[in-house]
């Protein structure tokens, strides 16, 4: 009977570690992934409307993604912002979009929206793995 | 294909999405999800209303 508590207590804190690596990991991939995982479903899919949203639009916009090795410390800085949109933005690498020069001021506010939707999946992650340690409902 | 967005327009998208990953994220039941988001839209689009005003006196 005490083993059978036991291992159903060791099984389940396994489960809740193993859900508060996997959670993030995948919700910064793909932008409310990690809550749809966990069965938030509308909040997962809000999420991911959300953020991709806010990312395209950006790269529609002509806004420009910023690179690791941009020197300048705001580059840097736009680099953080941007590597939050996670999946987003090894696909917008990768494909080499959002390189234009930034010459009217709808380009600057594309860019500011990619660094914005990558912020704002920094928040969706923390709040995912908020939800794999039992913290938020 | 480029989209071209006005600033108040911009400035809109912008609320409505941090707003509703502000709701979600801050708060832990549906109800508080959607006043908080709500909130934060309206904080949002009163301050574009506020510092336009701002501007618009300082260039007087």
């Amino acid at each position: 009977m005490a083993n059978s508590t036991t291992d159903k207590k060791v099984a389940q804190a396994e489960s809740i570690s193993m859900m508060a690596v996997l959670a993030p990991a995948i919700g910064w991939l793909i932008p409310g992934a990690g809550h749809m995982i966990q069965k938030r479903w509308m909040r997962g899919l809000l999420l991911f409307l959300s953020i991709m949203s806010l990312f395209l639009l950006g790269l529609a916009m002509q806004g420009r993604i910023y690179k690791a090795n941009g020197g300048d410390i705001l580059d840097i800085l736009g680099f953080v912002g941007d590597i939050g949109a996670g999946g987003l933005y090894i696909l917008t690498s990768a494909n080499d979009w959002g390189q234009g020069a930034i010459a009217f001021a709808t380009a600057d506010y594309g860019t500011k929206f990619m660094i914005v939707a990558g912020l704002l999946n920094f928040i969706a992650v923390a709040d995912a793995y908020h939800i794999a340690i039992g913290k938020k409902r | 294909m480029t989209i071209t967005l006005n600033h108040f327009s911009a400035a809109v998208v912008f609320a409505l999405c941090a707003s509703i990953v502000f709701g979600i994220t801050h708060r832990d039941t549906t109800r508080e999800m959607v006043r908080y988001g709500l909130y934060c839209f309206a904080m949002f689009l009163g301050g574009v209303f506020v510092a336009g005003w701002a501007m618009w006196l300082l260039r007087r």
